[in-house]
């Protein structure tokens, strides 16, 4: 099985989808220089790049995607959606509904998002739960280069907008840019397996809204998407040498949300722990107990997330996203509760 | 300071301060000892020195991801500001907001990481001091690519339908990022400016004698009168957008990173389906064209402020030495201090 980086994975799914099908296009701030090969491949017609002026061309690939387009609408940070904020929520989110179902918005927003490399609480942030809070918007947060690449052409085949997140652990090159900028003098956390894995041979889409378990147990379901999926991983290792074994079941979308899946994990093992780099408060985590609660499973509930702003300070920064620490501890409360 | 006559050797010792300040921060950000991303403003200091100086206490700064060298010579405390950077817990913001987050309520300054937030920045402070500090005005510092975003145009016409003490200082670097500004601008900054009423002024962003008397006669519009005004300056980054700038790394080391570069490049341009050949030529040139351009700026250094003013000081070789040595022995002794 060959691989592929993470970086790789989305751009060879793109670049699959651009030749399949003219009507994609990319636009965004350099894309230029940041899809270079796509940009040498398809042209500046297809690969546009855009002044620093989010809240005209997101809205602008909003209607470009209405009046047939499928664009691929670039925010470089998910951070920077806040400028762009009106056409996602007012515009993007309510075409469908608003014609009475007789017209949509097939577009992907492809932004980076994740802490973990000292970029400071504007430039690190994971904002899918307050996007996916949104009816009318899916959030697809893959975490590896297959799902990455196959959750590219889902988010492209979609007939509604799809917020498209790659975190920068993840990443390699945001990961350089924001982070390493050729430096060998700092060092991050990045999950080897994510970074870099196998992928298929041609490319497919994988339906949005399944999740998948990477790791089974009996004991207690631990659910979470992105980069925490790893930290998830590794406190189940830890976890099993205590004598607890879990399910971590890796959401892969946000919105649409798998329930069945969680619902299947949460009735077999009764306790489950949110991880969740996105804020905690009205976000996927309270997300997740409401869902379990509403199918009348019996649940023991508790949940790392990341509690508030994200602090500069690397150690304190650390301490604020969810660590493996700071699942297991809360693991283990989760497995002591009577 | 006279009117009219800027004291040189004051303005070079506040530039010098900020480069000698910033090339240090650049160490300890190789080393290791920074985090994140770095951008610094060395090649701007003659206009972060220029401005600068006709502020008083109680004007407020509104600054974006490049606020180090203004924030420094407003009177920030340099001590704190480089703990800042280290993320020490003594850091003018504790550790918690990092270069691009610089806030002082002492001296009214607030930074920004969102492009274009320096604007509304700026507009809200100028609000503050029409009620409460008639004498003082806000200054809002950022680039030309900031100017393609709506919240400042908007920010512009607010400033001049309230009528508000805020001076809106433009620095044209050409760059946003790898991104030559021109190519997604349409018309000319001053032009919008002026089209939203403001008074506009420009300058040599390079030069700190241009850049002082032009600051001079725009902040004499802007305080006490409450009329906005426009600050045009041109100038280069002599490290890029931030350190380990990408088209700047190809510049220094062509060979090296077109390795890299090429082999993905080249197989992605060669794929059956796409743009047409000339299509793909185009693009391929448009790459090579900002790497060349790079390159050139990189080789000819044209538009070094530092160097343009100590030509001008040239003259009195001892003074200049005893102040050269001052400034370095300041600095050195501000970073033994932040990192004791
Ligand atoms: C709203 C927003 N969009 C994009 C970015 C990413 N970004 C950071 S700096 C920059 C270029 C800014 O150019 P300019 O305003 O000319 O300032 P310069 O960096 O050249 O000093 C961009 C696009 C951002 N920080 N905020």
């Amino acid at each position: 099985m060959r691989t592929l980086t993470f970086a790789q994975a989305i751009e060879e799914a793109l670049a699959q989808a651009m030749a399949a099908d003219e009507r994609i296009i990319i636009i965004g701030e350099d894309v230029h220089m940041l899809r270079v090969n796509l940009f040498a491949r398809f042209g500046k017609k297809r690969v546009l790049a855009a002044p620093i002026s989010e809240a005209a061309f997101v809205g602008a690939g909003v209607t470009a995607a209405m009046a047939g387009m499928r664009p691929v609408v670039e925010i470089m940070l998910v951070d920077f959606v806040g400028v762009a904020m009106d056409a996602l929520l007012n515009h993007a989110a309510k075409t469908d509904m608003f014609s009475g179902g007789r017209w949509q918005v097939p577009m992907v927003i492809r932004a980076a998002c994740g802490g973990g490399y000292g970029d400071g609480g504007q430039h690190e942030q994971s904002l899918w739960g307050w996007l996916a809070h949104i009816p009318g918007l899916s959030v697809v947060v893959p975490s590896t280069p297959a799902d990455a690449g196959r959750l590219m052409l889902a988010a492209l085949d979609h007939d509604g907008p799809v917020i498209f997140l790659e975190h920068k652990l993840l990443s390699d090159y945001w990961l350089e840019y924001m982070g390493r900028g050729g430096r060998t003098t700092v060092q991050f956390d990045v999950p080897a397996i994510g970074a870099k894995g196998p992928v298929p041979q041609t490319w497919r889409s994988l339906p949005l809204g399944v999740a998948t378990l990477r790791r089974e147990g009996g004991d207690l379901t631990i659910a979470t998407v992105g980069v925490s999926v790893y930290r998830a991983l590794q406190a189940a290792l830890v976890l099993e040498k205590q004598g607890y074994t879990s399910d971590v079941l890796d959401l892969r979308s946000v919105w649409p949300l798998d329930k069945k899946a969680l619902w299947d994990s949460v009735e077999k093992t009764g306790r489950l722990l949110v991880v969740d780099e996105d804020y905690q408060n009205f976000g996927l985590s309270g997300e997740l107990a409401a869902t379990v609660l509403e199918a009348n499973l019996p649940v023991k509930y508790s949940r790392v997330c990341t509690a508030g702003t994200l602090p500069y300070r690397r150690e304190l920064e650390e301490a604020t996203l969810p660590n493996v620490e700071r699942i297991v501890d809360s693991a283990r409360r989760l497995m002591a509760a009577q | 300071m006279t009117d009219n006559q800027p004291d040189l050797w004051i303005l070079y010792r506040r530039m010098l301060t900020a480069r000698l300040f910033e090339e240090a921060v650049g160490k300890l950000w190789q080393q290791g000892r920074i985090s994140g991303e770095m951008h610094l403003g060395t090649g701007e200091e003659a206009i972060a020195a220029g401005v600068v100086d006709h502020l008083t206490d109680n004007d407020a700064l509104a600054l974006d991801h490049r606020g180090t060298a203004p924030y420094l010579l407003f009177g920030g405390d340099p001590v704190k500001l480089l703990r800042e950077f280290l993320g020490h817990p003594k850091g003018l913001c504790r550790g918690m907001g990092g270069h691009m987050h610089l806030f002082d309520p002492d001296k009214l300054t607030a930074s920004s990481g969102i492009v274009g937030a320096a604007g509304p920045a700026a507009a809200g402070f100028a609000l503050a001091a029409k009620h409460l500090r008639p004498d003082n005005i806000a200054v809002a510092i950022f680039g030309e690519g900031a100017m393609n975003q709506g919240a400042l145009m908007e920010s512009m016409n607010l400033a001049a339908a309230w009528r508000l003490p805020a001076l809106f200082v433009c620095k044209d670097s050409q760059w946003a990022i790898t991104t030559l500004s021109a190519t997604v601008t349409g018309g000319a900054l001053t032009d919008r400016a002026k089209g939203l009423g403001l008074k506009t002024f420009a300058a040599n962003g390079s030069d700190v004698e241009a850049v002082w008397r032009a600051a001079g006669s725009a902040v004499n519009r802007v305080r006490g009168r409450s009329k906005p005004a426009f600050l045009y300056l041109t100038c280069s980054h002599l490290e890029g957008h931030f350190l380990g700038d990408a088209l700047l790394k190809i510049a220094r080391h062509p060979g090296k990173e077109m390795k890299e570069i090429a082999g993905p490049l080249i197989k992605s341009v060669t794929r059956i389906k796409g743009a047409g050949l000339s299509k793909r030529a185009a693009s391929l040139s448009m790459v090579t064209n900002l790497i060349g351009k790079t390159t050139r700026e990189q080789i000819f250094k044209p538009h070094d402020p530092i160097k343009i003013v100590r030509k001008k000081l040239k003259k009195r070789p001892t003074r200049l030495e005893v102040l050269e040595t001052e400034v370095t022995q300041e600095i050195n002794k501000v970073v033994a201090e932040a990192l004791a």
